[in-house]
């Protein structure tokens, strides 16, 4: 072997290598992650984490009650609004429109999936919380819905038309009309699918602090009925992380914890049961 | 993109039985309902876009271009300079991108060109999970093991070996630029890595069995064949990945000092537009405050908008080149 040769094989075991230690040291955040937040946040999460209210400041103890509540409500308001236009519009661009249509349409879905989550809040503050003139959980449950749109469209869509042709051919030919075929035919077929992206677009939501800055607000109190200024888990993360209590430290970190596993749960009960052996496309 | 007429068309099933037939039957109602959720989602986006414009207007027309060029931010006197904004975002951007692109894209060569198929998926399984996680966590951890870390150790070790560039000077808050950039290039990694190695593993299995049969290594055959022929969707990736970092708001927030500086040193604290958004939001002392905070908004969506467009663009031609020479 000339020494040329075996100096282009050292690099090219080498660099192959360093490849490999890249992929590890990316994958290896996850579990630093994962472990950070399980060391700090398992010794800090108590029973009263999850039933008390946030105590006065300087008083140690009370737990994010509210904010569980609070995130859990605008969450339902948020797929309330973004699951159903995101399913159906979906369904209008895989069974009923022409191109142009499903350009634009597509077109819009991906530049509302673009928009910076902050950018987000300012326009759901101008829509939701200015002509009220109060902040409220139904702004916040709106800000969430807003974002929930264009990730189920997309991949609603692209879910239905991965069903085969053949399925849709064989339900007309048995003379059922376009929307039968669809309800009875082309949905159930796909159903797997959309119910995982319904999930991933849910659990991207479930994270999302910027939005409800300006929206939701927060509160240390309870929020009764949906017209108030809400607590919720991102926010109180934010909020107590920056503050000075060491109290409140803990807290943050255990309602990091609580806040990742849920987020995770979701994504691998999505990816790894729902969707196993269907691809699921990127939000 | 505005402008276009949004006007059902006839599919082409549905358009050989009449209308009435049709009407009965309930496709034409089923076919209104979801033409408009579908329409909803258009027009939320143009009053996005509009909202931002016109609720600027007052900034926009009082400041000018002058609003990208001046430093001062002053609330009080009513004076919104947005340059140390647009600088922070910038720098912190252009930090994480020097740390995410090399570590991406080498992890992406490996899931697409020498991990089995198995492992590779097992791994993207993981860098999906790692895109999942949200922002504020990133944040936390950012807050409470990054900035001592950054503080006590790396910023003093860096100070003294490469201190004599500015760009390593100054006093070591552990807060700052160069925090913000690493928390941020943890953050964009996973977009660089799913991307990236999606379009590495569309490129045709010719293009790399021809480089070998030259006689080129393994890794002659990936970085002279193989990359070049992704070029273009590879920097799609970056793209994707440079909107992400933009736009990025409570990671950001939570370590980068809130201070609006301008200063050559990565050491030193600063401020980004998506972070000063967050803070001074809610408290905006007047009109022409809040409507300064939706200029840098406007701002913000419009960068990431050409980006993200740009982004999709190059990644499609990429896949597309893929296949077509597959064909071929």
């Amino acid at each position: 072997m000339s020494p040329r040769l075996r100096w282009r094989k050292f690099v090219s075991g080498f660099m192959l290598t360093m490849t490999g230690v890249c992929a590890l040291v990316a994958v290896s955040v996850l579990f630093f992650i994962l472990g950070y937040l399980v060391y700090h946040g398992g010794t800090s999460i108590n029973w009263s984490f999850f039933t008390k209210l946030p105590k006065p400041v300087g008083e140690t103890g009370g737990g994010m009650a509210n904010a569980i509540v609070g995130s859990a409500k605008m969450l339902l308001l948020a797929s309330l609004l973004g699951v159903p236009i995101g399913f159906l519009g979906a369904i209008y661009l895989a069974e009923f429109s022409g191109s142009k249509v499903a350009f634009v349409v597509r077109y819009a879905a991906d530049l509302l999936n673009g928009v910076p989550s902050i950018v987000i809040g300012i326009f759901a503050y101008s829509l939701a919380v200015l002509p009220f003139k109060h902040f409220s959980t139904l702004a916040g449950g709106f800000a969430l819905g807003l974002m929930m749109i264009p990730i189920t469209l997309r991949s609603t869509e692209e879910f239905l038309l991965a069903v085969p042709r053949a399925l849709r051919e064989a339900a007309m030919a048995l003379g059922a009309s376009k929307w039968k075929t669809i309800a009875t035919v082309i949905v159930p077929a796909a159903y797997r699918g959309i119910l995982t992206a319904v999930l991933l677009a849910f659990a991207r939501v479930a994270g999302e602090t910027a939005p409800l800055l300006f929206t939701a607000l927060g509160n240390r109190f309870w929020s009764p009925g949906w017209n108030q200024p809400t607590a919720s888990l991102p926010e109180m993360i934010f909020r107590y992380a920056l503050a000075p209590y060491e109290d409140w430290h803990r807290q943050a970190w255990a309602a990091g914890l609580v806040l990742l596993g849920l987020i995770l749960v979701i994504n691998i009960v999505a990816r790894a049961v729902l969707a196993r052996g269907i691809a699921v496309p990127r939000a | 993109m505005a402008s276009t007429t949004i006007v059902p068309s006839a599919s082409p099933i549905s358009g050989s039985r009449s209308f009435l037939r049709r009407l009965r039957e309930g496709d034409e109602i089923a076919r209104l309902i979801t033409f408009l959720f579908a329409a909803s989602t258009v027009l939320v986006t143009l009053l996005l876009i509009w909202e931002l414009w016109h609720d600027s207007a007052l900034a926009r027309h009082k400041f000018g271009l002058q609003f990208f060029f001046t430093r001062v931010w002053d609330p009080i006197a009513n004076q919104f300079g947005a340059l140390p904004f647009i600088y922070g975002t910038l720098v912190t951007a252009t930090v994480s991108l020097v740390i995410a692109v090399p570590l991406g894209i080498g992890a992406a060569i490996f899931l697409a060109e020498l991990a089995p198929a198995r492992l590779s998926d097992a791994l993207e399984f993981f860098i999906d999970l790692l895109a999942a996680v949200p922002s504020v966590i990133y944040g936390l951890l950012g807050v409470f093991i990054v900035v001592p870390l950054m503080r006590d150790y790396v910023q003093p070790v860096l100070k003294n070996t490469l201190g004599f560039l500015p760009l390593f000077s100054g006093p070591a808050y552990g807060v700052g630029f160069l925090t913000a950039g690493i928390v941020l290039a943890i953050m964009v990694i996973p977009y660089i890595i799913s991307v990236s190695r999606e379009i590495l593993m569309s490129v045709p299995r010719d293009q790399r069995e021809a480089a070998l049969s030259l006689g080129s290594t393994h890794w002659e055959s990936t970085w002279k064949v193989v990359v070049p022929f992704a070029r273009t969707g590879i920097m799609g990736s970056i793209f994707l990945a440079l909107a992400r970092a933009l736009g990025e708001t409570m990671a950001v927030t939570m370590v980068i000092g809130n201070t609006p500086t301008i200063s050559a040193s990565l050491f030193s604290p600063g401020y980004s537009i998506a972070a000063v958004i967050a803070n001074e939001f809610t408290e905006a002392t007047g009109d022409l405050h809040l409507q300064a905070l939706i200029e840098l908004a406007l701002v913000l969506f419009l960068l990431t908008f050409l980006l993200n467009g740009l982004a999709r663009l190059m990644i499609v031609i990429t896949s597309q080149r893929g296949s077509g020479t597959a064909n071929a």
